[in-house]
């Protein structure tokens, strides 16, 4: 029964994503819509399967929305910190720097999403991983202590990701 | 007050918050100095701006008309596909020695961009 389950939904959440997605996409919330997208979310990853074999296990649905919504938040100040730097910094008075932050993250998921938030956050762009994936490249528009922003990713993002990619 | 009021006021100050931080990204495109700190202005562009922007489509389609969820997928497309050009752009740099020389990881290990390659692709 569970092979069954696993062979028909490879990737369970990928299923609901694009049944939402669907009935978002057809502006109609019924039953004839949500039906339809449910089965467009089956054979979907069915069919694409073959092109991610590694289903990411023990994903947490409900901690990756709290943290999305914690995101959102972080994007909303961030914007407003570096739209005050961009319009108040002399050109002069800006310090760009490298950082790099070591991963305890190993799912090529978890990467990818760490990686994304840290460039949707303005003042920070994830530039390059290590060739062997022990290390991201992050480039940061103005800070005075690089060492701070580095633990401040690893606390507020990475530690939260550990927890939703188990 | 009547809805059709506040829905006013609710899309011109989303219109608002939209056009200054789309503003403030096109005077960072002119300000910043070197192609790396040039590459953050589009990212406040792309989440705020555009963001900000929508709601204001959103909020006025809830008001004066059916209403609309499409702005919500425009959002995720956005925050979906925005990092990735942002990291390819980084990497160009990278490759170009167009910013600072990023700092050495370890002895045994190097920024995949710039991994020495030999004709069969072996890393050297």
């Amino acid at each position: 029964m569970t092979r069954l389950f696993n062979w028909l939904f490879p990737h369970p959440v990928m299923t609901l994503l694009l049944a939402v997605v669907w009935v978002i996409l057809q502006n109609n919330v019924s039953a004839g819509m949500a039906v339809f997208g449910l089965i467009l979310g089956t054979v979907i990853p069915r069919a694409f399967a073959a092109w991610w074999p590694d289903r990411p296990t023990g994903f947490k649905l409900g901690r990756m929305i709290l943290y999305v919504f914690l995101v959102l938040y972080d994007i909303v100040i961030a914007n407003v910190q570096v739209a005050w730097i961009v319009l108040t910094k002399p050109r002069k008075k800006l310090r760009p720097t490298w950082i790099k932050i070591p991963l305890d993250l190993r799912q090529p998921e978890a990467i990818s999403v760490l990686a994304g938030t840290i460039t949707l956050t303005p003042g920070t762009v994830s530039a390059d991983m290590s060739s062997r994936g022990h290390y991201l490249l992050v480039h940061v528009l103005h800070t005075d202590d690089p060492d701070a922003v580095r633990d401040d990713i690893k606390t507020r993002y990475e530690a939260r990701l550990k927890e939703i990619f188990v | 007050m009547t809805l059709s009021e506040f829905g006013t006021y609710a899309v011109g100050v989303f219109l608002l918050i939209g056009a200054f931080f789309t503003f403030v990204g096109a005077i960072g495109l002119v300000k910043l100095p070197d192609p790396m700190t040039r590459l953050h202005a589009p990212t406040k562009v792309g989440t705020m701006g555009i963001g900000a922007l929508l709601l204001a489509a959103m909020s006025h389609s809830y008001v004066f008309r059916d209403g609309s969820f499409h702005e919500l997928l425009i959002m995720a497309f956005l925050f979906v596909t925005a990092p990735i050009s942002a990291n390819f752009i980084s990497k160009v740099n990278i490759h170009r020695r167009a910013c600072d020389t990023p700092p050495k990881v370890k002895s045994d290990e190097t920024w995949s961009t710039l991994v020495q390659r030999d004709e069969d692709g072996n890393v050297i």
